[in-house]
Formats: C-alpha cells, sequence, structure tokens
C-alpha cells in the first residue's frame, strides 16, 4: 500500500453498494445524485441489502433512528447521512 | 356489513374504529442471497431471537418464514405510515401462539407510538407459496382518531 494510494469519492462507492445491492432497474452510473432509488426500482428488502453494505464499506451503523425510507431515497440523502454518522463516529 | 367504504387503504367503519391496512410481498429467494451475503448480520439486525429461534426450528422453512415475518415488519410498517419514524426491524415482533396462529407485538419506540396513535389493535395474516410469501396486517385505532387518520 502506497501513500498515494487513490481513494474514491464517497458518492463513487455509494454507487458501489447500490450496484451490488440496489437491484434497481436503471444503470447506477446514469443516476443523478438526487434521483428517488425507490422509484428507480430498489425494494424495501434492497434497501436492507444496501444499508447493511454501506456499513461494511464505511465501518459505520445506521442507528435505528436513521431507519427511514427518505436516508436511503437517493445517493445525496445516502451521503448525507453516512456524513453525520462518520462525522459521530 | 353496511356503512362501509374504504378510503385511500383506509377501512372506515361507522359506528365502529377506524383500520389501516398493509400488505408486503417478499421473494424468498432474495431473503437466502441476502443471508448468504451478509450471514448472521442480515438476521440480527431484522430479526428477535424468538423469531429466529421458531424460524431455525423449522430447517429447510427458515428463509420461507424469516420472508414471511419481513414482510409482517414491512406491512406494519405500511399500515401505521411509519417509513420515515426511525423504527427498528426488531422493534416490529410476529409472535407464534402455542395454537399456530401468529401475533404482532411492538416494542420501545414503535409501542411508544402506537399508543401515541391511539392504536387499539392489529391482526395478522402470513402466507408463503413457492418463491413468495406476504402478510396482511390490519390495524385499528380509538374512533376519536379517525379524523387524524385521514
Amino acid at each position: 500500500m502506497s501513500n498515494t494510494e487513490k481513494i474514491e469519492p464517497i458518492e463513487v462507492q455509494i454507487r458501489t453498494v447500490l450496484r451490488a445491492h440496489g437491484r434497481l432497474n436503471k444503470n447506477v452510473d446514469l443516476l443523478e445524485d438526487s434521483d428517488d432509488l425507490y422509484e428507480s426500482g430498489m425494494t424495501s428488502h434492497a434497501s436492507v441489502n444496501v444499508m447493511l453494505g454501506l456499513e461494511g464499506v464505511f465501518d459505520v451503523e445506521f442507528p435505528d433512528h436513521m431507519l427511514k425510507r427518505n436516508v436511503f431515497s437517493s445517493i445525496q440523502s445516502i451521503r448525507s447521512a453516512l456524513g453525520d454518522l462518520m462525522t459521530a463516529a | 356489513m353496511t356503512d362501509q367504504c374504504n378510503f385511500n387503504n383506509q377501512l372506515v367503519l361507522s359506528h365502529s374504529s377506524p383500520f389501516r391496512v398493509g400488505f408486503d410481498l417478499v421473494q424468498i429467494s432474495r431473503i437466502i442471497d441476502s443471508i448468504s451475503c451478509f450471514g448472521d448480520g442480515f438476521k440480527n439486525r431484522l430479526f428477535t431471537p424468538n423469531e429466529l429461534n421458531y424460524a431455525h426450528q423449522g430447517k429447510d422453512l427458515c428463509p420461507q418464514r424469516l420472508a414471511a415475518r419481513f414482510a409482517a415488519k414491512e406491512a406494519t410498517i405500511k399500515a401505521l405510515r411509519w417509513s420515515d419514524a426511525g423504527i427498528g426491524w426488531k422493534e416490529i415482533e410476529v409472535c407464534k401462539l402455542p395454537d399456530g396462529d401468529c401475533e404482532l407485538a411492538l416494542h420501545g419506540r414503535a409501542a411508544e407510538l402506537a399508543k401515541g396513535m391511539g392504536m387499539t389493535s392489529m391482526t395478522l395474516s402470513l402466507s408463503h407459496d413457492g418463491d413468495y410469501a406476504g402478510a396482511v396486517v390490519a390495524v385499528g385505532f380509538e374512533p376519536k382518531m379517525a379524523r387524524l387518520l385521514e
């Protein structure tokens, strides 16, 4: 591992998790950060998988009070929630 | 039954209590995929120890039972319009009764919220067939809450 190892932006990592677990009916790369993920095909079950995937990648845990539909409704809202969790850690 | 109207998923019976209904359908093979991917992390995040004990007693039926219970939790969230309430899945528990029937129990903040909404009863029906499990939850409220629930 070198000091110059590239760290991917959070949004890129979120898209990677969505690609693996979101079961979206749209190309994740073509989504705007504000696009509604539920309208893009994500089910409630898939959102659980996305949450667990995010927890693994970012080493955080979403507390119960953050288990809201709107937290996982867009890349933007996920980014915001992760920011809160990582700031609190 | 007379004086019965259905307004946007809310069953209103005159001279009776207002009701709401929630339904959810879960693909069992997706539950198996989630368990394969996340293991106990998935199960322990969503299900109470009692729910897991019952599911595991079924051996081959474990995925079906977990899928039905997840559907029940989601149906409850829909019936109570709690998608943005910040409720943990384990605060909604499917309890297996000695006679084989199932009922719902709410814990912690979910119980407090339900009480604040004037909830008086919950009824649950579970089913699974092939690759799908579904649940219907009906929630009754105090008559005085009818207008607030519209």
